[in-house]
């Protein structure tokens, strides 16, 4: 595992970082992609100039704030408000829909990151009139993350092209009506953000809480194996009312998973399905 | 299952940005139709609008099927992938592609210099790794580094490159890679 010019990262060293993270902290990412997961932990290495994979699980295992920091570099939180515009524009016209049938809505957005699509999923949600009868239940591995999105504060640098994505959703405002500026920030109104309850979930980890409609996990996935896919993806199915609708991202496939006969596709080209019974 | 049949590369990528995409459908044109060993094309391109690159490269090239893999998905021998839109591209131990969502790397998400940074730790020198036109220096450190490993690499020569940024800031690095024209990498790879 060792590139010329990088940390080197020995196998029985990357054997021995999991086991401590485990056993010392809780946090179990044997079951991660490890093409991904190696490169970030690699990141890491880089930032701290640590030569040797060794140093590194003496680092991290005598200093709470230094693994802090080492989540915050292995969880990736990259997000955007309407990410893949056309998964939004079929949520609107093709679940929402049959969501507006029940009396009360419940949603599980699993792996929120700092919020940005929990917001957009209640700008539609408010837009079909559903919100205000509508729980989310928006969770994330990370604690930080979730501190940044209860605020509902977003840097103002993204704000145009969230604007760009937002039309191509099938608009009904202007984006604009649904934040106030300051500075170089953006403040999501408190009406937007009101049905959200933010909580700390691990995937891999933590149990089912509840009974959704919809339960949405966008590119959470990616960063797990096949093996720990399908235990997720089990959890998602148990936590499915009947008829309830699982929304992926653009290249998340059940095809892969045990799960696949489980589940009929509403569109495939978005990637939501819907559990059969 | 033992694999009698010993072949160089485990994987042919490509990368490319601007001014790549007519060099890369004549390299993949060149490929013999039988090709054993799977091919990752890594092209930039914008986010967030609805792109048709895989069916364009599929028409212009007449090959099968040129497909963006899902996460997990196999690596299928003799296949041709097209890093998908806003994901970069990563190879598993499993035989297998993961996709990854992390921050974009020169700007850039799929990153060339991730997937091949991500086949030099799996693949090592088993690589053939191609570097096209672009005006900015993605690929460079990637390339660099499975050169540095053995791992045969090229860079389209930056004098007949639409945007020669890319193969040049390349070869800067490392004195390992290859300069080809257009027809001398053709030539080649229909030997392969």
């Amino acid at each position: 595992m060792g590139i010329p010019g990088r940390p080197e990262l020995k196998a029985h060293e990357f054997e021995q970082l999991l086991h401590m993270l485990h056993h010392v902290y809780g946090y179990d990412f044997s079951g991660y992609s490890k093409s991904s997961l190696l490169r970030r932990i690699h990141k890491f290495m880089d930032e701290k100039q640590l030569a040797d994979g060794s140093r590194l699980i003496k680092l991290l295992a005598g200093d709470v704030a230094v693994f802090n920091g080492f989540l915050e570099t292995i969880t990736v939180n990259v997000t955007e408000m309407f990410r893949d515009p056309v998964f939004y524009k079929s949520l609107r016209e093709k679940v929402l829909p049959v969501l507006a049938t029940y009396p009360q809505i419940n949603i599980w957005h699993a792996g929120c990151s700092t919020g940005e699509e929990v917001f957009s999923l209640c700008i539609l949600l408010f837009e079909a009139g559903l919100l205000h009868r509508t729980r989310i239940y928006a969770t994330d591995i990370n604690a930080a993350n979730l501190e940044k999105a209860r605020t509902g504060v977003l840097p103002m640098h993204h704000m145009r092209e969230y604007t760009v994505n937002y039309r191509q959703t099938g608009a009904m405002n202007d984006f604009s009506d649904y934040y106030t500026a300051l500075y170089d920030h953006v403040l999501i109104n408190k009406e937007i953000r009101e049905r959200v309850v933010f909580l700390q979930h691990n995937l891999v980890t933590d149990r089912s809480f509840n009974e959704f409609q919809l339960v949405i996990c966008r590119n959470v996935m990616i960063y797990f194996n096949k093996q720990l896919q399908n235990k997720v993806l089990r959890l998602f199915y148990e936590s499915l009312s009947s008829l309830g609708f699982l929304g992926l991202g653009m290249k998340e496939s059940l095809l892969f998973s045990d799960h696949k006969s489980k589940f009929t596709m509403v569109d495939p080209a978005v990637k939501i399905f819907r559990k059969k019974h | 299952m033992i694999n009698l049949k010993e072949t160089k590369y485990d994987i042919i990528l490509i990368g490319g940005s601007a001014g790549s995409i007519p060099v890369c459908v004549s390299l993949l044109k060149a490929l013999k139709k039988d090709h054993t060993v799977p091919v990752a094309l890594i092209i930039h391109r914008m986010r967030n609008v609805v792109s048709e690159l895989d069916k364009l490269l599929t028409k212009e090239t007449g090959i099968k099927k040129i497909s963006e893999p899902e996460d997990k998905q196999p690596i299928g021998s003799g296949k041709v992938y097209l890093a998908p839109q806003n994901y970069h591209l990563l190879f598993e131990e499993d035989g297998c592609f993961s996709l990854d969502y992390s921050d974009a790397v020169h700007y850039s998400r799929p990153s060339i210099d991730v997937s091949f940074e991500s086949a030099a730790l799996l693949y090592g020198k088993k690589v053939l790794a191609i570097l096209l036109s672009g005006a900015n220096a993605d690929g460079a450190k990637g390339l660099s580094i499975l050169a540095e490993l053995g791992a045969e690499c090229w860079v389209q020569d930056p004098a007949t490159a639409e945007y020669p940024a890319m193969p040049a800031a390349a070869i800067t690095i490392s004195e390992k890679i290859k300069i080809f024209m257009e027809d001398e990498m053709k030539q080649r790879l229909r030997e392969l």
